[in-house]
């Protein structure tokens, strides 16, 4: 039985005895562990909570005044919002570029974890929760991505349902099925609208809890993937002998950096809220939607480009293959690394070649994958980065089973 | 130190990507050829116009211009000159496919050797000639008249038009544009702006918008069937289209769209610039606010990142 006295409506030992908000705040900040031994790339966590939130609060304005209706979604963002509501265009530029910048954000936050090998050893579940974190912000972007009804909102609709008839299979009855219609239209604007503004924040937000969660246990891995105990650590700080013990309280320690990183992102996120948001807002879809005409170019936003560079390259079916084995393969990553070292990738070799190889063959695939491949030279260069990433997959295995450390084991 | 290698190893992987992916694709995408595959860059004349210059030595009057402006009010409105339309925009688009311009601010908006040959030869001056050949002929004609004619008329236009910062963006746009292109979120119509009408409350009904809307339909058939299909609405074009693209375009059709149905309507370099300016009123109203609120939002974060670092400094201050 718990024990209330007459503590004083909302007072801390009020709250604390119905609440345990010592406990908590305890549990949660003031002695959640995080290793010493980190840069500023530990800081993009909270910059994608950060971000996740504008994207929040921004939507939440812009959904006020949103019309799912293909007849009036496109002057419903284009006019209503940008001309007529006060501050409209400011929430939907954040939206727009924070959209955009999420994933630059995560994909920094990925090569984090691939650099430094925190993807095992107990962390398997912190990187697989992670992926699905960007499976779901794919699905989001999309989706989102349909909504003002502009021309690529169309056609990328068009063209991204079409991949689910499976190339030769033909299943265009399952094509049929998710449009609701033979061509992308009032049925496929809507579940759209659903999945974009339900279905999608309600399941990356249970996954962002979840990927917390997968941290809890293993806790984050540090610079030089040192194993450190951290209950002895812990102590040592609690004793006030801060120099001395590997981690710091993530409230406020860690926090007073994280906060200082996300500052300076902030001043790059406005810069281009204010002056530079046309990267995020594609020319092409402020014509409105047509059926009869064709843009000369369609291509998907720049962060789906590298894996659109996997399906383009290849005859449909293959392209197909390959495309699917682009959207699964890094779920695998944990399993596909056969060292049982934690370590940067600067001390693993030959992981390290791997590592530096897959950065640059992705940034050449996202660069090709917008280039139009009429070009002979822009297809080769494409082709080869296609099969270059496929290869660096299946040679993951081999060159990580029998792996040295650089310097020895640390 | 050894943060700021490898901020520079992000900022350089990022840098790259964004060049590829932005203006690097973007002028592959837009790179016109030839035949052979050469590239074929277009060069920008300010909207000057080099092929249309007014013969040397010619000098324009006035006062005979006036006399001889007689023949254009047989199709367009001089309304400050008190000259009325012959006929409404519907009844004209029926008779030429599209509603002749009021005359009124031509001397100040048009290119005044664009303005010459346009009299001497209305195809050619609008680089339309790919539509009128084989005998079909432009609706307006060429004047009857020798070059001194078309001088006098061009000095006519040049002394009734008022001055270019009188007009309007607004007027520009209706004279150079508004006649084949609606602006939805300027409330403009190819037939004029939108009646401000009020609904029946008893029925709920504006039949005196429906007929108006009734009117817009029908002369955008007419126009339809003139331009091939109907000129795109140019409510948000500014955003869809780059700077670049507008300039070029607007200059000479089809140096970025060859074939189009669209005529070079001749803009001098001020009448460009009030197109744009009226096109940024509907398809961009948010820049003076972006640029006023901006500088403010970002030093906010500016002095937020100082605050956060001496933070920063205070906790991490004995850790090491």
């Amino acid at each position: 039985m718990a024990h209330f006295d007459n503590a004083f409506p909302f007072s801390e030992k009020w709250l604390d005895q119905r609440l345990a908000i010592n406990t908590l705040k305890r549990v949660l900040s003031t002695e959640y562990w995080i290793p010493k031994n980190i840069n500023f790339l530990w800081a993009m966590g909270m910059i994608l909570a950060a971000t996740f939130g504008l994207l929040l609060i921004s939507g939440i304005f812009l959904l006020m005044y949103y019309i799912p209706d293909t007849s009036k979604a496109f002057d419903a963002v284009n006019y209503t919002i940008m001309s007529e509501v006060g501050y409209g265009w400011l929430w939907r530029h954040i939206h727009g570029v924070g959209a955009s910048v999420v994933f630059l954000i995560i994909y920094i936050h990925m090569f984090t974890g691939i650099y430094y090998g925190s993807y095992k050893k107990g962390r398997e579940l912190i990187w697989l929760s992670g992926m699905l974190l960007f499976v779901s912000f794919s699905a989001e972007a999309f989706s989102g991505y349909m909504l003002p009804w502009g021309q690529m909102s169309y056609w990328a609709g068009m063209v991204i349902t079409n991949l689910f008839s499976m190339g030769s299979l033909e299943l265009n009855g399952i094509v049929e099925w998710i449009r609701g219609d033979y061509v992308p239209g009032q049925a496929f604007l809507g579940r759209f609208f659903m999945l974009h503004v339900l279905l999608m924040p309600l399941l990356i937000m249970a996954l962002i809890v979840l990927h917390f969660g997968t941290l809890r246990i293993p806790h984050v891995n540090n610079q030089d993937g040192e194993e450190i105990d951290f209950e002895e650590a812990a102590a040592l700080w609690k004793a006030g002998r801060r120099k001395e013990s590997k981690v710091i309280p993530f409230n406020p320690v860690f926090l007073s950096k994280d906060v200082f990183v996300m500052g300076v992102y902030f001043i790059l996120f406005f810069y281009l809220v204010f002056y530079h948001f046309e990267f995020a807002m594609d020319p092409v879809n402020f014509d409105p939607a047509d059926p009869l005409k064709t843009p000369a170019h369609i291509y998907p936003e720049w962060y789906f480009l590298w894996s659109y560079e996997i399906l383009r390259p290849f005859s449909k079916d293959v392209g197909l293959i390959w495309f699917g084995f682009a959207q699964v393969i890094f779920m695998l990553l944990p399993f596909l690394d056969r060292s049982p070292y934690v370590a940067p990738a600067n001390r693993r070799r030959p992981f390290r070649c791997w590592f530096w190889l897959l950065l640059i063959d992705m940034v050449t695939l996202t660069i090709m994958g917008k280039l139009p491949p009429t070009d002979p030279t822009y297809a080769m260069i494409g082709k080869i980065a296609a099969y270059t990433f496929i290869i660096l997959w299946f040679a993951l295995p081999f060159i990580t089973m029998k792996e040295k450390l650089v310097g020895g084991k640390k | 130190m050894k943060e700021l290698k490898i901020l520079a190893v992000v900022v350089f992987f990022t840098l790259v990507t964004y060049y590829g992916v932005e203006p690097y694709a973007h002028h592959a995408m837009h790179k016109k050829v030839d035949a052979n595959g050469n590239e074929i860059v277009y060069e920008h004349k300010g909207f000057t116009y080099p092929e249309l210059k007014m013969p040397e030595g010619i000098k324009g009057n006035a006062e005979n211009g006036k006399a001889l402006s007689a023949a254009c009010v047989g199709c367009h409105s001089i309304k400050s000159q008190n000259m009325p339309a012959p006929m409404d925009a519907l009844a004209s688009a029926g008779a030429y496919g599209v509603n002749p311009p009021d005359l009124s601010d031509a001397g100040a908006l048009y290119d005044e050797g664009f303005l010459f040959h346009l009299m001497k030869n209305p195809a050619h001056a609008l680089k339309v000639e790919h539509k009128f050949k084989n005998g079909k002929m432009h609706p307006m004609p060429p004047m009857a008249g020798d070059d001194q004619s078309a001088a006098d008329l061009v000095a006519y236009f040049k002394s009734i038009a008022p001055k270019a910062e009188e007009i309007t963006p607004k007027q520009a746009f209706e004279s150079a544009c508004g006649r084949c292109h609606a602006n939805r979120y300027g409330k403009w119509t190819q037939i004029g702006d939108v009646p401000k009408t009020k609904k029946n409350i008893a029925t709920g009904k504006d039949p005196e918008r429906l007929k108006f809307d009734l009117k817009v339909a029908d002369y955008q058939d007419k126009l339809a069937k003139y331009m091939g299909k109907l000129p795109p609405d140019l409510s948000i074009i500014i955003r869809a289209r780059s700077e670049h693209f507008m300039e070029n375009f607007i200059e000479d059709p089809q140096s970025e769209l060859p074939g189009t149905a669209m005529p070079r309507v001749g803009l001098n370099k001020e009448g460009f610039e009030k197109v744009i300016a009226y096109l940024e009123e509907t398809g961009d109203p948010s820049k003076p606010k972006r640029q006023a609120i901006g500088p403010w939002v970002i030093g906010f974060f500016i002095i937020f990142t100082l605050l956060a670092y001496l933070w920063k400094k205070s906790q991490w201050k004995d850790l090491h």
